[in-house]
C-alpha cells in the first residue's frame, strides 16, 4: 500500500463512520414512526372493539328518550360512518389535536395537561426513590453475594416485587391513614391536597408519601437485581485485582471501579422503563385518587369514553416509543463497545 | 411533642429533617379555617359537565339540584309533590293548561330576582334548542307552549295531558346568564362545560370551585328563601377507590360516604363516632327473560331460546326463585324481597302479588307441574325439552362488578335447575351484557332501574313504542309489548287524580308480573355512613322520613338541614389532638431513620476497615 493512500483511506473511515451513524439514527428514526402510525390505526380500532356503548354508558340509570341519546351519539360524532370518524382523527392528531373526550367534553389535550404534572410528579419521585434504593442494595448485595445481607435484601425486594400493587396501597392506607387502632392518622387517604387550606408544598408532600412508597417498593426489585447481576459480572474482573494490589480498600474499589462498570446495563433499563412509568402509575393512582393521567385513563375505559381513551393511548404509547428511541440513541455514546 | 432532630443529625440526613417536618405539618392548615363548618362527603364519579342542560352524571346533576332551584319539589315526609319555585298550582278543566305562581322571595346569587320569564326562557330552551335538550328534553316532550302572563305566573300548554307536571326534574337557571352562553357558543354549546364559577343560581347553595378529580366546593346560600343551610360549606371530595374512601371516614378525613356495598357497611357498623344507614331502597333488581327480540315493525332479530315466547314457561322460571331467599342470601338481609315492579318505598304504587293458587310468586312444586303439563318433557339428564324439541338450556348474562347481581344469579341458576332448566352462568362485563341485550343475543339477563318518585319513566320502558326502530336502539330492556298494557299506560298519563292514577300504576304491575318478562327480585336497601363527630345525626332530613336515605334524595332535604355536630373533633378518630399525632409519627419515623442510617453507617466502616 502506497503512503499517499494512508490519508485518503482514514478519511474514507471517518466520513463511513459519520454515515454508519447517520444511517443508525435514520433506521432508528424510521423505526419510531412505524410504530407510532400502527399505534394510531391500533388505538383506533381495538377500542372499538371493546365491548359497550358510550351513550348507553353515560345515560345508565337517566331518564333519557330515544331522541336525546341520538343527540348525544350525534355530538360525540358516533353517527358518522367509521371510515370517517377515523380521517376526522387521523387528521387531528397531524395537527396534534388528540380529540375530544365524550365524558368531559373538553379536548384531550386540555385535560392532559391538566393530569400532566401530577403524574410527573408522582411518577418521576416514585421512580426516583425506585432507582436509587435499588442501586444503592443492588451495589451492596452484589458486592458480597451469599452474604446475609444479600439474602435479606433480595428477598424483600421479591416479595414486594410479587405484592399487588393495588392491595399493598390499600394496606398502607389502612395502616397510617385511617386512624385505626393504635396507629394515629398520619397521612391522608388520598388525593394531592387537602381541599380545606391544602396546595402547600408540605401538604402536597404529605399526600405523596404513602403514593410514592407503594410505587417504588413494588418496582425497586427490577433496579436492584440488574444492578446486583451486572456487579456480579464485573466482580471477578482483572481490573479490580490490579485495584486491590494498588492497595485501594474494598468500599473504594466498589465505588470508584466496580459500579461505574456495572451502571451501564442499569441506565439502559432506567430509560426503558421510563416511557413505562406514565402507564404503570394507573393502579397507584387509582388507589391513592391521585389526579393523574392514569386515574383519567381509568375513567375513560369505564364508559368507555373512545376520544378520551383513544388519545391516551396514543399518547403513553407514543412516550414510550419516544423513550425507547432515546435509549437507543444515548447507549452508544455511553457505552464505546454498541458504537456503530 | 415534637422531636427535633440534632443539628448535626438533621445537617447529615436531611431526609430525616424533611420527614419530620412532613408529619409535624397538617396541625397548622386544619386549625386555621377551623371557622368555617365544612361537610365533606367522599363521591367516586367524575364530573361530566356543570352545564345545566348537557349533565348526564349523577354526581353533576346532584350538585346541579342544590345549585339551581326547580319548580316543585318532593316532600319528605309525605312522597307527595311539594312547593319549591312554584308555591301553588292548578290545571285547566282540559287539564292542557298547567299554571305555577312563583314565589316572590325568589332570588339569584348574584342578587337578580328570579321571574317567571327565567322559567319562561329555561323551559323554551330545552323545548326548542337540541343541543340543550340532552339533559331533560324528556320533561318538556308534551310542551305546546310556555308563556308568562305575569311576572310571577307561568302557563305551561300541553299537546296532550301528563300526569307528571308535578315531577318536572329541570333546573330553573338565570336567563340574563345563560343566554348569552348560548347566543356566543351557538353550535359549540354541546361542549359547554359550565364551568364560570361561581355558579349563579337560586338553590341553598353556590358552586364556588371545581378542581378536576379532585374536589368540588359548594358554599351555603345564607339568602336561599327555605332559610339558611346548616353547613357553611359543602366539600365533594373525588375517592376513586371506595374501599379508601371508607377508611377516610374511619379517619375522619370526610364525614360522608354514600353508596357502600354490603361488606363495607357492615364493617362499619359498631366504628366508634360512626351511623350507618341503611334506608329503603329506589332501586329494583331484576332479571329479565328474551321474549323473542323484535322491532316495532315487528322483525325479529337476535338469537334467544325459542321456547321462551311461551309464557307458561316465564311464568314457571319467575315462580321457582324464592325473591326472600334472594334477600336472606345475596342482600345479607339489607333488602325487601321484591313483589312488583315499584319498589316498596312507594307505597301509593308499589303492588304485591296477592299469592294463593291463581297467582303464586313462589311455587316450585307449581312450576313443575306447570311444565309438566305443557309439554315440557324431562330427558335423561333431568333437564326439559320444549314442546318443539328445544332442550332448556339458558344462557344468563349478569354484571360482574355487582357482588349482589353475582350472588343473585348464582341462587337463580340453582332453583332453575330444580324444576330442570339448565343455565349457563355468564358473569361479564356490563359493557358485554349491554351489547347482548341491545342485539337480543340472550336468554335472561339482569337488569335494575332506579325508581323515581313519579314512575311514569320506568313504565314507558315497556311499551310497544319503546322497541328499536332497528337493533340496537331501543329504549327499554326487555322487548315486552303488551297492547292492555301500552292502553293502562296512557290512561295513567292521563289521570291527574291520584289514587286513581295509583290503582292504574298497580294494574300496569299486575300485566308485568304475569307475563313474566319482568321478574323483579328485590329491591336493595340504600347503604351509607357518616360521621356522628362531624354532623348532628338529629338534624339530617332523610327521604322517605322515618327510614329514608340521605344521598340521592329527590330534592336537596339531606344536606340543606345537616348541621355541624356539637363537638367536632380533630382529623382524628382516637381522640388524640393533632400534635399529639404529628409529635408520634415524627418520633417514629425519626427513630427508624435513624436506626437505618447507624446501621448502614457501621457496615460502612465495617467495610473500610477490611
Amino acid at each position: 500500500m502506497s503512503d499517499p493512500a494512508a490519508p485518503r483511506r482514514e478519511g474514507r473511515e471517518d466520513t463511513g463512520g459519520l454515515r454508519r451513524a447517520l444511517r443508525h439514527v435514520a433506521g432508528r428514526l424510521a423505526t419510531a414512526l412505524a410504530s407510532l402510525a400502527a399505534v394510531v390505526v391500533a388505538a383506533f380500532f381495538l377500542f372499538r372493539i371493546l365491548p359497550g356503548d358510550p351513550v348507553r354508558a353515560m345515560t345508565e340509570g337517566r331518564e333519557v328518550s330515544a331522541q336525546q341519546r341520538e343527540e348525544l351519539r350525534r355530538q360525540f360524532g358516533l353517527d358518522q360512518p367509521l371510515w370517517q370518524q377515523f380521517a376526522d382523527y387521523a387528521l387531528g392528531l397531524l395537527r396534534l389535536d388528540l380529540g375530544t373526550s365524550f365524558q368531559y367534553r373538553e379536548p384531550v389535550t386540555e385535560l392532559v395537561l391538566d393530569r400532566l404534572g401530577p403524574t410527573l410528579l408522582l411518577a418521576g419521585t416514585g421512580t426516583a426513590v425506585a432507582v436509587s434504593l435499588g442501586l444503592f442494595l443492588g451495589t451492596r448485595a452484589g458486592w458480597r453475594p451469599g452474604s446475609p445481607a444479600d439474602r435479606a435484601h433480595t428477598a424483600v425486594a421479591l416479595f414486594f416485587w410479587s405484592v399487588p400493587t393495588f392491595w399493598l396501597g390499600l394496606l398502607l392506607i389502612v395502616l397510617l391513614a385511617s386512624g385505626r387502632g393504635i396507629t394515629p392518622g398520619l397521612f391522608p387517604t388520598g388525593g394531592m391536597a387537602d381541599p380545606a387550606g391544602g396546595g402547600t408544598v408540605l401538604d402536597t408532600v404529605r399526600h405523596m408519601v404513602l403514593p410514592v412508597t407503594t410505587m417504588a417498593a413494588v418496582v425497586y426489585a427490577q433496579y436492584l437485581m440488574i444492578m446486583r447481576s451486572s456487579l456480579l459480572e464485573e466482580r471477578g474482573a482483572d481490573y479490580l485485582t490490579t485495584a486491590r494490589a494498588k492497595g485501594l480498600r474494598d468500599a473504594l474499589v466498589r465505588r470508584r471501579h466496580a459500579v461505574p462498570n456495572a451502571l451501564l446495563p442499569t441506565v439502559t433499563l432506567v430509560f426503558l422503563n421510563l416511557g413505562q412509568v406514565v402507564s404503570g402509575v394507573i393502579l397507584v393512582e387509582t388507589v391513592f385518587s391521585w389526579p393523574g393521567l392514569g386515574q383519567l385513563f381509568y375513567s375513560g375505559l369505564r364508559v368507555p369514553d373512545l376520544g378520551l381513551v383513544q388519545g391516551l393511548f396514543v399518547l403513553f404509547a407514543a412516550s414510550v416509543i419516544l423513550m425507547n428511541l432515546l435509549a437507543d440513541l444515548v447507549y452508544p455514546l455511553l457505552d464505546p463497545r454498541v458504537r456503530p | 411533642m415534637i422531636h427535633h432532630p440534632p443539628p448535626a443529625a438533621s445537617a447529615r440526613h436531611p431526609a430525616v429533617a424533611v420527614a419530620a417536618l412532613l408529619i409535624a405539618a397538617p396541625a397548622v392548615p386544619a386549625a386555621a379555617d377551623s371557622t368555617v363548618s365544612t361537610l365533606t362527603v367522599a363521591v367516586s364519579q367524575q364530573v361530566d359537565s356543570f352545564n345545566p342542560f348537557t349533565a348526564q352524571l349523577a354526581v353533576t346533576t346532584t350538585v346541579l339540584g342544590h345549585v339551581y332551584d326547580r319548580l316543585l319539589t318532593n316532600d319528605p315526609r309525605s312522597g307527595e309533590p311539594a312547593p319549591a319555585l312554584a308555591e301553588s298550582w292548578e290545571t285547566g278543566e282540559d287539564g292542557l293548561t298547567w299554571t305555577f305562581h312563583l314565589r316572590r322571595d325568589a332570588v339569584f346569587s348574584d342578587g337578580e330576582p328570579l321571574t317567571s320569564d327565567d322559567v319562561v326562557w329555561t323551559l323554551t330552551t330545552v323545548m326548542e334548542n337540541e343541543a340543550a335538550a340532552v339533559a331533560g328534553g324528556n320533561y318538556v316532550a308534551g310542551f305546546e307552549k310556555v308563556t308568562a302572563p305575569d311576572d310571577h305566573t307561568v302557563v305551561v300548554e300541553l299537546a296532550r295531558p301528563q300526569a307528571t307536571m308535578t315531577s318536572l326534574d329541570v333546573p330553573i337557571v338565570p336567563r340574563h346568564v345563560w343566554e348569552p352562553i348560548l347566543e356566543r357558543e351557538g353550535e359549540g354549546f354541546a361542549g359547554h362545560t359550565g364551568e364560570d364559577l361561581p355558579t349563579v343560581g337560586s338553590g341553598p347553595f353556590v358552586l364556588t370551585e371545581h378542581a378536576r378529580g379532585r374536589s368540588i366546593t359548594l358554599e351555603a346560600n345564607p339568602g336561599h328563601w327555605r332559610g339558611a343551610p346548616g353547613f357553611d360549606r359543602i366539600v365533594l371530595r373525588y375517592y376513586s377507590e371506595k374501599d379508601a374512601a371508607v377508611e377516610a371516614l374511619r379517619g375522619g378525613e370526610v364525614s360522608f360516604v354514600p353508596d357502600l356495598t354490603d361488606a363495607q357497611a357492615t364493617s362499619l357498623e359498631g366504628a366508634e363516632d360512626i351511623a350507618v344507614n341503611f334506608a329503603d331502597g329506589k332501586r329494583f333488581q331484576a332479571f329479565t327473560v328474551n321474549p323473542g327480540a323484535r322491532t316495532r315493525d315487528g322483525e325479529e332479530f337476535g338469537d334467544g331460546h325459542p321456547a321462551l315466547a311461551d309464557r307458561t314457561l316465564r311464568r314457571a322460571i319467575a315462580m321457582a326463585v324464592d325473591n326472600q331467599e334472594i334477600v336472606d342470601k345475596a342482600h345479607g338481609g339489607r333488602a325487601v324481597a321484591a313483589g312488583g315492579y315499584i319498589p316498596a318505598r312507594y307505597t301509593d304504587f308499589h303492588w304485591a302479588p296477592e299469592g294463593g293458587e291463581t297467582d303464586p310468586d313462589f311455587a316450585p312444586d307449581t312450576a313443575d307441574a306447570l311444565l309438566d303439563e305443557a309439554g315440557y318433557a324431562r330427558g335423561a339428564d333431568g333437564v326439559r325439552v320444549s314442546p318443539d324439541g328445544d332442550r332448556l338450556r339458558l344462557r344468563m348474562h349478569v354484571h360482574q362488578d355487582r357482588p349482589d347481581n353475582v350472588n343473585a344469579g348464582l341462587i337463580v341458576a340453582e332453583r332453575l335447575a330444580g324444576i330442570g332448566i339448565e343455565v349457563e352462568n355468564l358473569t361479564v362485563d356490563p359493557g358485554v351484557l349491554s351489547d347482548a341485550l341491545h342485539a337480543g343475543e340472550y336468554d335472561l339477563i339482569f337488569t335494575g332501574w332506579t325508581v323515581s318518585p313519579d314512575p311514569d319513566y320506568v313504565l314507558g320502558i315497556h311499551t310497544c313504542d319503546a322497541l328499536p326502530l332497528e337493533p340496537g336502539t331501543m329504549q327499554g330492556d326487555a322487548y315486552f309489548c303488551d297492547e292492555e298494557y301500552d292502553e293502562l299506560y296512557e290512561a295513567q298519563l292521563r289521570e291527574y287524580d291520584p289514587g286513581r292514577r295509583a290503582e292504574i300504576v298497580r294494574d300496569l304491575q299486575r300485566i308485568l308480573h304475569r307475563e313474566a318478562v319482568v321478574n323483579v327480585l328485590a329491591y336493595p336497601d340504600i347503604r351509607e355512613a357518616y360521621r356522628t363527630d362531624h354532623i348532628d345525626p338529629s338534624s339530617v332530613q332523610v327521604q322517605p322520613d322515618p327510614g329514608g336515605n340521605i344521598w340521592g334524595q329527590d330534592g336537596y332535604w339531606a344536606l340543606w338541614s345537616a348541621r355541624p355536630a356539637a363537638w367536632t373533633g380533630g382529623a382524628s378518630g382516637d381522640g388524640l389532638p393533632p400534635v399529639a399525632r404529628a409529635g408520634i409519627g415524627a418520633a417514629a419515623l425519626l427513630a427508624a431513620a435513624a436506626g437505618t442510617a447507624v446501621l448502614l453507617h457501621r457496615k460502612a466502616t465495617e467495610e473500610d476497615r477490611e
